[in-house]
């Protein structure tokens, strides 16, 4: 249960948050939760709501922002995944994305190391540490040193995601604040593939071992980006965005990230479970 | 037939043929990646605990386990004798299955009896039971030794800590939980 003291943390870091963007020429923009068509993602179950869904992030429309111009945008926003509890996840919680035109995966780690450091580094409650910088490991290293199998194999055989959570992520809570980047082309469906081809311009920063950020490159080739999209909705149906995919034509080069605000808080309390980061949980209601 | 969302603390499900409880519980889902379920688990048959990871289109069935209202009898050597309490029927445990359980059976209490393919692997006691001490070290009133607690035998042969003021003779509320002493008994 969240005390009055933790909805003040909770305040401070939404307000530096906010201050950090405008300091650094972002525009807040607000954009519409409910959408008649979503990204096709086989892993997120959204909620239908009013004949359509309930956003499961605001990428869809904060990309076509990009595309009409808007260089730097940032939005703090509400976000539903269907049946997503733990003691990281909530089905309905807080977002934090933000776009760039120009730049790409490597400049927003730098970016969003900036701004994990100017949120957490004067949060009383925050107990990890913040080696500076923040080292950077690429999924093929990191899934050879910590899982054994390489993280291509990992993928054909499907244990991606279980050897993450069982091998890798805990060799990460180990060294603070860590980015992994360089994903499998497979697990990035909206990022824009290295010119080797093989892995995707794609980074998650943990910190104390909690999935904080995810950011990439974006793919910004609309025809690329349908035979994706076609893929992916021939396993979880679904529509097309068509409108989407019309406006992305004129996006150009653009690197976006996500990160998980009530995870932030979390971590800027030194709790152990996102609960206490809310103001009223799920269960509560 | 239970899904992975129905995965949960304290639910009881067959895993490779043998039936488990869940004792710890975690949903991860990393990188937008699919979800995973991660669970620690008892064996209730052999009480060894493993650690398991679960994805959405696991599917369990549901352990075929049974629990019955059943009266403590008697015990004879290491075998103890329960009575259901609707039909009758008598059963016996033996230590290995009862576990700490024995220190607070006494003559006739109501005990619930979990059977697993007809056979009985688990037992529930009432939290709180009443105890007769039959073994106590006198109060030595002006004591200054600084101890607040002293040891004690009950009527089933267990041993606890006290306060200083509980004599033999005394009936004494013991938590089944935790195996601790809790108030003094008057009747």
């Amino acid at each position: 249960m969240i005390t009055p003291g933790d909805l003040i943390v909770r305040n401070r870091v939404l307000d530096a948050v906010r201050a950090f963007f405008r300091g650094r020429g972002y525009l807040a923009v607000e954009t519409p939760v409910l959408l008649p068509v979503l990204i096709p993602e086989r892993w997120i179950e959204p909620v239908a709501c009013g004949g359509g869904f309930l956003q499961t992030s605001p990428e869809i429309c904060m990309k076509r922002l990009l595309a009409r111009g808007h260089a730097r945008i940032f939005q703090i926003c509400r976000c539903f995944r269907n049946g997503e509890r733990g003691r990281l996840h909530l089905p309905e919680f807080s977002m934090l994305e933000w776009y760039r035109s120009g730049a790409d995966y490597r400049g927003l780690m730098s970016e969003s190391e900036d701004l994990v450091r100017s949120v957490l580094s004067s949060a009383a409650g925050f107990s990890g540490s913040l080696p500076d910088p923040f080292p950077r490991i690429t999924v093929e290293r990191a899934f050879s040193l910590y899982a054994g199998v390489s993280a291509d194999e990992a993928v054909a055989a499907g244990e991606f995601e279980r050897l993450l959570v069982e091998r890798v992520e805990p060799a990460l809570a180990e060294m603070g604040a860590v980015f992994l980047h360089d994903y499998p082309a497979e697990l990035a469906s909206l990022a824009r593939l290295a010119p080797d081809g093989r892995v995707a311009e794609r980074f998650e920063l943990y910190v104390s071992g909690v999935e904080l950020v995810n950011g990439f490159s974006e793919l910004a080739d609309p025809d690329e980006q349908r035979q994706r999209f076609a893929a992916e909705l021939e396993i979880c149906g679904g529509m097309m965005p068509d409108r989407f995919l019309d406006d992305l034509a004129g996006m150009g080069e653009a690197a976006g990230a996500a990160l998980g605000i009530d995870r932030l808080v979390m971590l800027a309390l030194g709790a152990d479970r996102i609960d206490r980061a809310v103001a009223v949980t799920p269960e509560e209601l | 037939m239970y899904t992975a969302s129905d995965l949960r603390k304290g639910l009881k499900l067959m895993v490779d043929g043998d039936p488990y409880i869940i004792t710890d519980f975690e949903f991860s889902k990393p990188g937008k990646g699919q979800a995973l379920y991660r669970c620690r688990m008892r064996n209730l048959l052999t009480g060894n605990s493993t650690d398991r990871t679960f994805r959405s289109n696991d599917r369990f069935e549901p352990a075929p386990l049974d629990e019955r209202d059943m009266q403590y009898l008697y015990s004879q050597g290491d075998e103890f004798h329960f009575m259901d309490n609707s039909t009758y029927e008598q059963i016996s445990m033996g230590r290995d299955i009862l576990g700490d359980a024995v220190n607070f059976l006494i003559d006739n209490m109501e005990v619930k009896v979990l059977f697993y393919d007809g056979r009985p692997i688990d037992i529930t006691l009432p939290i709180f039971v009443n105890l007769t001490v039959t073994k106590a070290d006198p109060w030595v009133k002006g004591d200054t030794s600084g101890t607040d607690t002293k040891p004690v035998t009950v009527e089933t042969g267990y041993v606890l800590q006290v306060p200083p003021f509980i004599e033999e003779g005394d009936k004494i509320q013991v938590d089944t939980r935790s195996g601790e002493y809790i108030t003094r008994v008057k009747e």
